[in-house]
């Protein structure tokens, strides 16, 4: 007879680390503001008529007045920091298969003229020297490097301390 | 009219931070099985079950027809829900739907997690937007700390204002067989353990563990015959208000939860919640959310959060209880966590949660947080609806 | 049961890639879509189920990205993974349970991911997952058995295929309607021995949604109801080895309880159309037998008589069926729609004359694993 006893040590596990591959459709909506980042290093967003938000980046619906919105606007570069979070633990980013270098920052950003919040990085990771409610800049790549991503912008700096 | 819907049986796992020594099929037997001996069925008994998790923590797709042999489903209906973080009460809700249709009078519902199977925080980043978020996202922990800093900026919170909820949570887990956590903490080592992302320090935030719970729910005339006091859904409601992590006006308290919570007490007739409520087992992944969300919740006014718990009024013996298990900061297998605050509210009702008993609990509440800051909410109670 | 009814349908046309929408686009279409089928407006939808599952779209919490499109923003919402059937059936049962009004949407792009990949994940990852098997070996294990165990040929299959892609014709929305021979089928690449490319369902893109209503809602709505008689579903064994693949063991099972709840004792003779999800050529013959139509092995057999044609007396995927559109998750859905639409009389040339009662079928997981049965009519 074999015995169902077993030492916590002999027990197996099988490593499965295969990326599944994907290609995302970005929507003519994200494809309209990449394509301003790329030709125009500016923003747009888009007004509701009813309630007259303005979402950045610009979307198809506003989902509270259920309603499709095609009224662009052209954003500045700038903007505020409505929150942050300096991130200090390690993670496997999956977008690289590989550990995401920290300490980084992430920041939640309301654009000028924008309602709703852009996230990103802001390159401080000094908590003394990043708050709530500082204004940031956008950085862009340099232009022969864009892709038409979110990475086109590689960072947000913060503006006159 | 839809028939009334009772809890009639709870079982969970004893969550661990790594189970080795089970697979997934195997993690949810034991919760099931527990479930089955609590109201003493047999899985025959069973006539429907529901599961789910999040596919990513084990990178299992088709949860429900991989699951089979551990649900005990093998010719019974089987259906997976899965809205991620609010699963569990999404799990439960579906069970009520199920029974509440008159299709079925026994149902299971299944929640599991196996999070030391994969990076979590790996898998949950993959949960933002591939086109806008995923490159700048670091999953629930930032994004949780960024809700935290508005309410400090707002209201003046302090970080040893929130502390006081882990020490309330990790204190009552002591009682709790089951939690995976069961050693309390100081509000010094809360203070002092390493920041993650500020204000969020590694004992402000929920452990990831490996667990199941099972929790079955039946019919009326059926629930009395299983148990004598079995724990009745008075009320559930849900609000996914958000797609946009971008949408969240952090100002306005957890939205969410207010309108699911607002809803759920207009159904079950309850107009001052910390009045007429028990005990509450709520899902606050972070210490930070067991004061701004039960402002939400109505137990209290707005900036009043941490004024409340630090009178005690959340203690064990205090007005509301909130966590008597220990609660999510204790254990958090996430597909089940959910549906551990349903279960445990129902034992609390029925009399039969051992040495973390509230006495004479005739109200009882249990929430699901999770996706773009997204409530589930279930009212249950002694008496039949 | 109480009385509920399908007041709405709508679906995208089905292609091999929509790259001008993502799936929150598609979704919101037949949301409006639905709605106007309908007549009602958003705020007399109290409940909403998306369908979604996170390895299609390679996102966990997949409902996340689509909840404001299907109207959800302040609304009791919830998702099943998996078929669209499914998804409906939860829908069906809120409504039963005390809502007015289900609205139930499901998307998917597998345009967008590796379909090979995703349906590797099906499988245990312990045992079967790092040997390769996916969704089309899988199935040609099951199509070997099958005509293994019947002594069925390659080519009674093969029948299928021009079957169906010919009817594809006669649906506006098909992704591929095909004009074939069962030589055409026989002479095309061999993929998984037995199956032929010809033999398998293309890889869709698009979204379908419906509303499933009380008593009173259906007054309201402006289409003629369509009556949801009978439902059911149900699970066999997960591990492959486990089963008897020849035989759908779940499908009787669950067509037997629709059966008895719709009050059906013959269905071959109460059922006018069918709708079932045969997202390989053989899997039509074999969900035929699981469903009662005919003994086992005998599957076949009903084509070769030309009763599963279009002018036969039980026609099968009158829309194409999945085989000339597979939009994973939605497809069951559509099959839902289509039964609806011929019982609303609205099916257009693909129109069964006079069908007061359709079956709908969707599965989920490996090789038919779990199967949703619909029994529907026009009659309340």
């Amino acid at each position: 007879m074999v015995s169902t006893e077993l030492g916590y040590d002999q027990l197996l596990s099988i490593a499965f680390s295969v990326p599944m591959p994907y290609e995302w459709s970005v929507g003519v909506y994200g494809s309209l503001f990449f394509h301003e980042i790329m030709n125009h290093n500016r923003f747009l967003g888009v007004r509701c008529p009813d309630c007259n938000k303005v979402y950045m980046p610009p979307r198809r619906l506003c989902g509270p007045c259920f309603k499709e919105l095609d009224e662009l606007v052209v954003l500045p570069n700038e903007g505020t920091i409505e929150a942050f979070s300096i991130v200090n633990y390690p993670f496997v980013d999956p977008n690289t298969g590989e550990q995401r270098p920290i300490p980084y920052t992430y920041g939640y950003i309301r654009i000028d003229g924008a309602d709703t919040i852009f996230s990103h990085i802001i390159n401080e990771t000094d908590t003394r020297l990043i708050q709530v409610g500082m204004k940031v800049k956008a950085v862009f790549r340099e232009k022969e490097l864009m892709q038409g991503n979110v990475q086109d912008i590689k960072h947000f700096e913060i503006v006159n301390p | 009219m839809p028939g009334s819907v009772a809890i009639v049986g709870v079982g969970q796992t004893d969550h661990r931070s790594h189970r080795p020594d089970v697979n997934g099929r195997e993690m949810i037997y034991e919760a099931v099985q527990r479930a089955l001996l609590d109201c003493e069925l047999s899985i025959n008994h069973i006539d429907a079950i529901i599961i789910g998790n999040m596919d990513h923590f084990e990178s299992i797709n088709y949860v429900d027809t991989w699951s089979v042999e551990g649900s005990g489903a093998i010719m019974k209906p089987i259906m997976k829900v899965s809205t991620g973080g609010t699963t569990g009460a999404s799990v439960a809700i579906a069970a009520y739907y199920h029974v509440a249709s008159g299709l079925f009078d026994r149902v299971l519902a299944i929640g599991w997690e196996k999070n030391s199977e994969s990076d979590t925080t790996g898998a949950i980043i993959t949960c933002s937007d591939p086109v806008w978020d995923r490159f700048s996202y670091s999953g629930a922990i930032p994004s949780l700390a960024t809700e935290a800093s508005a309410y400090m900026n707002q209201y003046g919170v302090t970080q040893e204002d929130a502390a006081r909820v882990t020490v309330r949570d990790r204190g009552n887990a002591v009682n709790n067989p089951h939690a995976h956590l069961r050693k309390p903490v100081s509000i010094h080592e809360v203070l002092a353990s390493p920041m993650l992302a500020y204000p969020i320090k590694l004992l402000d935030i929920c452990p990831r563990s490996d667990g199941a719970a099972a929790v079955i729910f039946a019919s009326d005339g059926i629930a009395q015959r299983i148990t004598p006091r079995p724990a009745w859904i008075k009320a559930c409601s849900v609000r996914h208000t958000y797609t946009w992590f971008g949408d969240v006006d952090y100002k306005q308290g957890l939205v969410s939860l207010q309108r699911a919570s607002a809803e759920a007490y207009l159904r079950a007739g309850i107009k001052s919640p910390a009045d007429e409520l028990d005990v509450a087992e709520l899902y606050l992944p972070y210490s930070y959310a067991g004061l701004k969300w039960i402002e939400d919740l109505g137990f209290c006014a707005r900036g009043e959060g941490a004024g409340f718990v630090e009178d005690g009024h959340t203690d064990i013996a205090g007005k509301i209880p909130v966590n008597p298990s220990g609660g999510v900061l204790s254990a958090n297998c996430i597909g089940a966590t959910a549906l551990l605050r349903v279960g445990e509210a129902a034992l609390q009702v029925m009399g039969k949660a051992g040495p973390r008993q509230i006495p004479d609990v005739k109200q009882a509440l249990a929430t699901g947080f999770g996706g773009c800051f997204w409530s589930d909410v279930l009212i249950l109670g002694s008496g039949r609806p | 049961m109480d009385h509920i009814a399908i007041v709405g349908v709508a679906q995208t046309g089905y292609e091999a890639k929509i790259r001008n929408k993502t799936n929150y686009d598609l979704v919101y279409e037949v949301t409006k879509g639905v709605l106007d089928d309908a007549g009602l407006s958003l705020a007399d939808i109290d409940n909403i189920v998306t369908v979604s599952n996170d390895f299609m779209d390679g996102r966990t919490i997949s409902s996340m990205a689509v909840g404001e499109a299907a109207g959800g923003h302040d609304k009791n919402i919830s998702t099943v993974e998996g078929d669209g059937t499914f998804g409906a059936f939860y829908g069906a049962m809120r409504v039963l349970g005390g809502f007015n009004t289900t609205l139930v949407v499901a998307h998917s792009k597998g345009s967008e991911g590796s379909l090979k990949h995703i349906t590797n994940a099906m499988f245990d990852p312990v045992y079967h997952r790092l040997i390769g098997i996916e969704a089309i070996s899988a199935s040609a294990i099951q199509a070997n058995s099958y005509m293994d165990r019947f002594g069925l040929s390659e080519e009674s299959f093969a029948m299928v295929s021009v079957k169906n892609h010919q009817n594809g014709f006669n649906n506006p929305y098909a992704h591929m309607p095909l004009n074939l021979t069962v030589e055409d089928v026989m002479k095309s690449a061999r993929i998984a021995d037995p199956l032929k490319l010809l033999d398998c369902s293309p890889v869709s893109d698009g979204a379908a949604a419906i509303i499933i209503a009380n008593e009173e809602y259906s007054r309201r709505a402006k289409t003629r109801p369509v009556w949801i008689k009978g439902i059911a579903h149900c699970v066999e064994e997960y591990f492959l080895g486990d089963r008897d693949l020849a035989v759908a063991k779940s499908l009787r099972q669950a067509s037997r309880k629709a059966y008895e709840m719709a009050g059906i004792s013959r269905p071959v003779d109460s059922i006018d159309v069918v709708e079932l999800y045969d997202a390989f050529s053989y899997m039509e013959p074999l969900w035929l037998e699981g469903l009662g139509f005919c003994e086992e092995g005998r599957g076949p057999g009903m084509l070769k008589d030309g009763i599963t044609l279009m002018s036969g007396k039980l026609p099968v995927n009158p829309s194409g069926g999945v085989l000339s559109s597979h939009a994973l998750l939605v497809a069951g859905l559509a099959r839902i729609i289509e039964a609806t639409l011929q019982l609303r009389g609205e099916a257009g040339s693909r129109q069964i004359p006079e069908a007061k009662t359709a079956l709908a079928h969707g599965i989920n997981g490996p090789c038919g694993q779990s199967h949703c049965v619909w029994v529907l009519s026009s009659e309340q």
